[in-house]
């Protein structure tokens, strides 16, 4: 028998190579957006540590806002955010 | 039961002689959950994990459905991965056996033929694996222990022939074969490891160097290419099938084809029927012949994918076919085994004049009478020209 050769589809339907869920946009269908306020801030950064589709952007360890294309705004940052500090909120999506 | 000898005949039960071939094949992974009459498989081979026999992960799980989810996982992983179930075991892993050939895993899995309920029943029909015939997992049947144990490592070569990579189902009929003691003959261990080799998965989520997601979602964009591809695997496979089978018979001498026939050659009339029934059905095509009976019969080895050109070719010259299926597709229009058998027959000029019969459900015997009752029929048929009953259940 020969190999195959007429096709370049992956066997099985795997995604041959990591990373790719950044190529897909996830932010499409948020209802609720976070919004930051800088001066409450600590950056301690759990909500880093518990977004669950890496979405808060941080810059020499610093929390610096949200990627947007990646949110579906499911607010446990804004859960997660400590008691005392409460710098995440969550607002409706205009339209 | 321990086993001491490995060459020349021992006396082994089907489920035994299956436990000992997955012992010598000594795979990765077996995630399995007991049920009859398959549970010997299992029971035989944990005792086999147990004594340091196998370097095999045992699995124990709490459902089928979390077997083959775990030999999935195991698979994906790269593991060579065997499990076995029977009847209400195998439907409840049917969401995961097409996962199972979707992820092109080759798996391996032996169905110890059993009725499904309801009623509930424990012995032989085929429904449970008739029920995953379009599961896309390569079906094998057996009519004996031998068949059983040597279709064992003809399925692990099968499936990860690098043309197929699919999963692949051993049949044998539950409790006639899997708890009847046969004399067999057994591959020396070192035979049986030259002719399985070494597993090598040709992608696996433990390669970190190249990491793979499976499971992801497929959406319109691509979704039948993928399915065109394993379709196209799945008709290829009967090449593997071949080729495999012809390496075995010429270092074994055992030669399985995609059927086996029985004085087809110049039969007037024939019996198809898969498994243990056949062996019934060969001693009375003997009966018959010696009454000058132009009689014959074709059993069916390898069902999924449907050799559908080559039975077609040998049942060409026969006049009437009695289809007999150890299952109902409820379709009213007989079983599985007929459609398929009277589907590959279309395509020829003249066909035999084809009916199909029903017998055995939920164990009940088929005895030497009905295997020369529906010679006698077809007999008839081909006399008078005249077709009765296109389809009906038999020993009732």
């Amino acid at each position: 028998m020969e190999e195959k050769k007429d096709n370049n589809l992956p066997l099985g339907g795997v995604i041959p190579k990591g990373g790719t869920a950044h190529d897909y946009s996830t932010g499409g269908w948020r209802k609720l957006r976070p919004v930051l306020d800088k001066g409450k801030c600590t950056n301690c950064l759990i909500c880093w540590v518990m977004c669950p589709d890496s979405a808060i952007i941080t810059e020499d360890g610093k929390m610096i806002g949200f990627d947007m294309e990646h949110c579906k705004g499911c607010g446990i940052c804004a859960a997660e955010c400590p008691d005392k500090v409460k710098a995440i909120k969550m607002e409706e999506e205009a339209g | 039961m321990a086993i001491t000898m490995t060459k020349g005949q021992v006396g082994l039960t089907g489920n035994t002689a299956v436990a000992y071939a997955m012992k010598q094949i000594n795979p990765d992974v077996c995630a399995a959950y007991p049920i009859t009459p398959s549970t010997g498989i299992i029971e035989d081979f944990s005792g086999y994990v147990a004594d340091g026999a196998v370097d095999t992960e045992l699995i124990t799980v709490e459902s089928e459905h979390s077997a083959m989810s775990a030999c999935i996982g195991a698979a994906a992983a790269g593991a060579r991965v065997m499990t076995a179930t029977s009847s209400q075991g195998l439907a409840l892993m049917w969401e995961m056996l097409y996962i199972a050939s979707g992820m092109r895993l080759p798996i391996i899995l032996t169905d110890v033929n059993r009725a499904l309920s309801a009623p509930i029943n424990i012995h032989c029909d085929h429904s449970d694996s008739m029920g995953a015939r379009d599961s896309g997992w390569i079906q094998l049947y057996s009519e004996t222990v031998q068949e059983a144990y040597d279709n064992i490592f003809l399925a692990v070569r099968v499936a990860e022939h690098p043309r197929v990579l699919l999963p692949v189902m051993v049949c044998l009929d539950g409790f006639i074969t899997s708890h009847a003691i046969e004399n067999i003959s057994l591959i020396d261990d070192a035979e049986v490891k030259q002719f399985v080799g070494e597993y090598k998965a040709a992608q696996h989520l433990l390669d970190t160097d190249n990491p793979i997601t499976y499971g992801a979602m497929s959406l319109p964009e691509n979704y039948i290419e993928f399915k065109h591809e394993q379709s196209k695997a799945m008709a290829g496979s009967k090449e593997a099938v071949l080729d495999v089978s012809r390496e075995f018979g010429k270092k074994f001498g055992r030669d399985y084809g995609l059927f086996e026939t029985y004085r087809l050659e110049d039969a007037e009339t024939a019996i198809v029927i898969l498994n243990s029934a056949a062996g019934t059905t060969k001693v009375a095509v003997d009966a018959l012949r010696k009454q000058g009976m132009k009689v014959g019969l074709l059993r069916p080895r390898l069902f999924r994918p449907f050799p559908f050109n080559e039975i077609a070719a040998a049942l060409k010259h026969v006049k009437v076919l009695g289809v007999l299926d150890r299952a109902d597709s409820m379709s009213g229009f007989g079983g599985p085994l007929f459609n398929e058998v009277r589907s590959a027959l279309y395509d020829l000029d003249a066909r035999p004049k084809t009916v199909g019969r029903i017998y055995g459900l939920g164990g009940r015997d088929y005895k030497l009478k009905d295997a020369v009752a529906v010679f006698g029929e077809l007999d008839r048929i081909r006399e008078t020209g005249k077709i009765d009953t296109l389809t009906k259940y038999i020993t009732l």
